[in-house]
Parts: structure tokens; C-alpha cells; sequence
């Protein structure tokens, strides 16, 4: 065990540095792959707590997607590095009340916190580990909490819809592709011969 | 102490050793594949390629190995040096790291974890920081532009690629890469393999591989009409041999999980040729695979970027959103 405790205070050790690195680092991209270095540490606890189907969706989701698109937007922002230097302690009231009222809400469930043990006993997750991981959340996902399952999914749909809905932008006027007109033509049908005659246009 | 140094210090020099036998022997695949990737487009072209050093000019790999090692390294004077070095030790690593899990014959694989095709999928999601950071640090315009393209390309066929390898599941029943071989051997050899029924996600799945591992004709982010070398222009020596090293690495890992996914694995197509050890057949398939792959970029010429984007979204994501529904549809109904 004392391996994976060591592996554990390793990854939390890491992910919080690298929590701390994201808001101190003055180049924002930097600060981005730190953020994506904390992803992975968390992976990591995932995996030593026997998580490992969380563990590699996280990757997958939050590394491999969400992370990318950051970056993506970060790069193609022309920020001035010394601008924002200055502009943290004017940022900074707004800043630690948000982060007071996290940690006292953090704070709030910490203590209030509960095991309820009818949620471990049930049928579905039973003790003997006959299901592997995978099964066990889908057998869980599907059955159990369907509902709120669907529901997530609906509020993706709409905001996906909402958010194509705000930045489409219909111009009449552009030029559009066509591939299959593209496809078919061919010689015949784009190439005239047409006998001129000198002085005059087409 | 006697008890720590057999649950966690013997296992762990055991799986070292292993892995090591693992890259050793996988690079040194990959020297040869090279030069074979070079012959096949120089027999298409009717040249006659790389043939000076070493016999038919075997050695050749070795020889831009050593040249590569020996330029020396040079960084533009205002990259983000930390992040222009890390970029590709993140591509080689990452490429490297995802073969763990492939199954070579039944039992012969370094770790049989349950979720091995969910592991390859990330650490293969992962592959793209290498190019964007690479991109990103050499603080140039073309390595930025190819950086830039590379990563929506290599995002949208990553969705497709998810959904092909949903089918699979679908059919398999299991995330696990040995239980997807085995779930392809019967009495019919051949016939029993995925690639049969899933024939339009067989397809699919290699046209996505040839986009996500950026081969041509998916190469844009490094297409030298317009980007001179994309991400890579302002890269030399060793890092630049890391940086090919990486992609040559994931080229071969999809052709692997290609062959695991729908070409039955180390599995023999007619029973009567199951003497043959399932390594040998696995080999041989994964070759095939990168014949087809090295076939395709002496043929094939480059896409636009914009085709590149309507094949991936238009084309590819509704075709094989239609086939995870009908076999699903399949599998509850008629299985």
C-alpha cells in the first residue's frame, strides 16, 4: 500500500503545482499546458482508486478535446504578456471573493458530507467485482439514472443548437461550393469554342 | 522490505525489461518499414529510391539515423525554448507509449487492460500536442499555419474514428484488445473477421488513420508547396528525427489496431494454416496494412483543406453515426 500512497501524494503533489502554475504563469499558453498537465494527474488518481474507464474519458474529453480548442483560442490571441502582469492586482478583489466563496462552499460539503451506504449496497453495484468498470457505470448510467442521463443530454443538444444558432451567419451573397456540380463537370460542358471576330466582345 | 521487493520491485523490473525488449525490437521494425515506405513510392514512381548504403540500400535508415544524431541543433532565437524542445519527446513518447497495449498473439501483450481500446484512443488524441506545441514555440508563421491546421484535422477524424471503433465494440462485446481478436476466430478463418460485415467502417477507419497520423493525402499540416514543412520547418537533428520518429511510430500503431479492429488479429484466415505461429500472421498483416499505406501516398494526390474538412464532417460523421445505429440495431435484435 505504501507505494500507492506514494503514487498518490506523487500525482496530487503534481496537480496542484500545476493548479498554482496555471494562474501564476504570465504566458497564457504555458499556462494551458499546465492546465492539461493537471488533467493528467488527475487521470492518475482516477487510476488508483480502480477508475479506469473515468480516468481515460477524462483524457479523452478533457485533454484530447476540450483542452485542444483552448489552446486553439489562446494561441490566436494576440496578448501582451507585460499588459496582463499589470493588471492582476487590479483583478485581484474580484478574484479572491470568488475564490473565498468556493473554498466556503467547498468547506460546507466537506462537512455536511455523508457515505450513504444504500447507494454501495444496492443490487447493481454489488461486492463481488463480477462486473469490470465499463459495465458497472453503464449498468448504473442506463438503468438507475436514465432520467438525469437524457436530460443531460437534451441540455447538450440545446445549448449545441444555441450555440450554431448565435454564430451562423447567412450571407446571401456568398459563394458557395457545390461538389457535385463540381464532379460533374467536365470538358464538354465548360469549354466553347467560339469564332470572334476581331473589334468585337463576346 | 523482503515483501515490498516482491510485489512491486520484481514486477516492476520484469515489465521494464519488457518494454524495452518492446521499443528496441519496434524501432528497428520501423527502420525497415521506412525504407520500404521510400522503395514502394520509388517502384510506383519507377525509381529505384534509396539504394547506396547496405545491400538494396538496407542500411539506409541507420545512416539518416547517425546523420540525423550528429547536425547540430538549432533553436531560433525567440522560441519558447522549454516548449520547442518538449514538443517532440511529447510526439515519440506519446506513439510509443500506446503500443502497451497491443496484443502481438494470444497472451503476448506487455498490459492486458481491460479498457485497451479506450487507452489507445487517448493516448492517440494525445499525439497532437506535439504538433501544436511544436508549431506553436517555433514562433514562425508556417510552423504556426500547419500547427494550426493540424490540430481541427486531427480533432474531426478523431470523432469519426470514435464511432468506427464504437461498431466494433458494438460486435465484440468487450473494450479489451485480446477479447476483439478473439471475438473474431471461428471455424470460417477468414470470413469471420470484421472487415466483412463492417466493410464501409473498414474503409472509413483507414481513411481517418491516414488523416489522423497526417499521410499523405491528408498532409496538409506539412504540405511543402505551401507551408514549406508546417510544424517542422524550423526544427534540424535530433529533435527533427524525433519528431519523423513519432509519426512513423503512430503510422504503424494504426495499421496494428487497424489489423486487431478488423483483420482478426494474429488470427490465421483459413484454419488450415493455424500452424503457423499467430505472431507471424500478425506481422504480415500489419505489413499489408502499410503497404496499403505507402500505396496511398505514392498514389494518391493531396486534398484541399476545405475537402479535407466536408469528407470528415459531411461525409465520414453522419455514414458512420447511420452504421453505429444499425449495428446496434443488429446486435439487439438479431444477435
Amino acid at each position: 500500500m505504501i507505494v500507492v500512497s506514494l503514487l498518490f501524494y506523487l500525482f496530487s503533489f503534481i496537480m496542484i503545482a500545476s493548479a498554482f502554475m496555471v494562474i501564476l504563469s504570465r504566458n497564457p499558453v504555458h499556462s494551458v499546458l499546465f492546465l492539461i498537465l493537471c488533467f493528467f494527474n488527475s487521470a492518475g488518481i482516477f487510476l488508483i482508486l480502480g477508475a479506469e474507464f473515468l480516468a481515460f474519458i477524462l483524457v479523452i474529453v478533457y485533454v484530447g478535446a476540450v483542452a485542444v480548442l483552448f489552446l486553439f483560442v489562446v494561441m490566436m490571441l494576440d496578448v501582451e504578456f507585460k499588459s496582463i502582469s499589470t493588471s492582476v492586482i487590479s483583478y485581484l478583489p474580484i478574484g479572491m471573493t470568488i475564490g473565498v466563496i468556493v473554498l466556503a462552499e467547498l468547506m460546507l460539503v466537506l462537512f455536511t458530507w455523508k457515505r450513504d451506504y444504500s447507494v454501495t449496497d444496492s443490487s447493481i453495484i454489488s461486492k463481488d467485482m463480477q462486473y469490470s468498470n465499463t459495465e458497472m457505470i453503464g449498468l448504473v448510467l442506463y438503468t438507475d439514472n436514465i432520467l438525469f442521463f437524457q436530460l443531460a443530454g437534451l441540455i447538450l443538444l440545446a445549448s449545441m443548437i444555441g450555440a450554431i444558432v448565435l454564430t451562423v451567419n447567412h450571407r446571401p451573397s456568398a459563394k458557395r461550393q457545390d461538389i457535385n456540380k463540381q464532379v460533374e463537370r467536365d470538358a464538354e460542358n465548360s469549354i466553347e469554342n467560339i469564332d470572334m471576330k476581331p473589334g468585337s466582345g463576346i | 522490505m523482503d515483501n515490498l521487493l516482491s510485489t512491486y520491485f520484481y514486477p516492476a523490473a520484469i515489465i521494464a525489461a519488457k518494454s524495452v525488449f518492446l521499443i528496441t525490437s519496434l524501432l528497428i521494425t520501423i527502420a525497415f518499414l521506412l525504407l520500404a515506405d521510400r522503395k514502394i513510392w520509388a517502384a510506383v514512381q519507377m525509381r529505384r529510391g534509396p539504394n547506396v548504403v547496405g545491400a538494396f540500400g538496407l542500411l539506409q535508415s541507420f545512416a539518416d539515423l547517425l546523420k540525423f544524431v550528429l547536425k547540430e541543433v538549432v533553436i531560433p532565437t525567440k522560441a519558447d525554448k522549454a516548449v520547442f524542445l518538449l514538443a517532440p519527446f511529447v510526439t515519440t513518447v506519446f506513439a510509443i507509449s500506446a503500443w502497451a497495449v497491443i496484443p502481438f498473439d494470444a497472451g503476448i501483450v506487455l498490459a492486458d487492460i481491460n479498457i485497451g481500446v479506450l487507452y489507445i484512443l487517448a493516448i492517440s488524441s494525445l499525439g497532437v500536442y506535439g504538433i501544436i506545441m511544436g508549431g506553436w514555440a517555433s514562433n514562425s508563421k508556417y510552423p504556426f499555419l500547419g500547427a494550426l491546421r493540424s490540430a481541427a484535422q486531427m480533432v474531426s477524424y478523431e470523432v469519426s474514428i470514435g464511432f468506427v471503433i464504437i461498431t466494433v465494440i458494438l460486435l465484440s462485446g468487450s473494450l479489451n484488445l485480446s477479447d476483439i481478436v478473439n471475438a473474431q476466430s471461428g471455424d470460417y478463418g477468414i470470413l469471420n473477421w470484421y472487415f466483412i460485415p463492417l466493410f464501409p467502417m473498414f474503409i472509413v477507419f483507414f481513411i481517418s488513420a491516414l488523416a489522423e497520423t497526417n499521410r499523405p493525402p491528408f498532409d496538409l499540416p506539412e504540405a511543402e508547396s505551401e507551408l514549406v514543412a508546417g510544424f517542422m520547418v524550423e526544427y534540424s537533428s535530433t529533435p527533427y528525427l524525433m519528431f519523423m520518429l513519432g509519426e512513423y511510430v503512430s503510422i504503424v500503431l494504426m495499421c496494428a489496431f487497424a489489423t486487431i479492429l478488423f483483420l482478426g488479429g494474429w488470427h490465421a484466415p483459413l484454419p488450415i494454416l493455424d500452424f503457423i505461429p499467430g505472431f507471424v500472421w500478425f506481422v504480415i498483416k500489419v505489413c499489408f496494412m502499410f503497404f496499403m499505406f505507402a500505396m496511398v501516398k505514392a498514389m494518391v494526390p493531396r486534398y484541399r483543406y476545405d475537402q479535407l474538412m466536408r469528407l470528415g464532417w459531411k461525409v465520414f460523421l453522419p455514414l458512420s453515426l447511420v452504421m453505429v445505429a444499425a449495428t446496434a440495431t443488429f446486435v439487439v435484435f438479431f444477435k
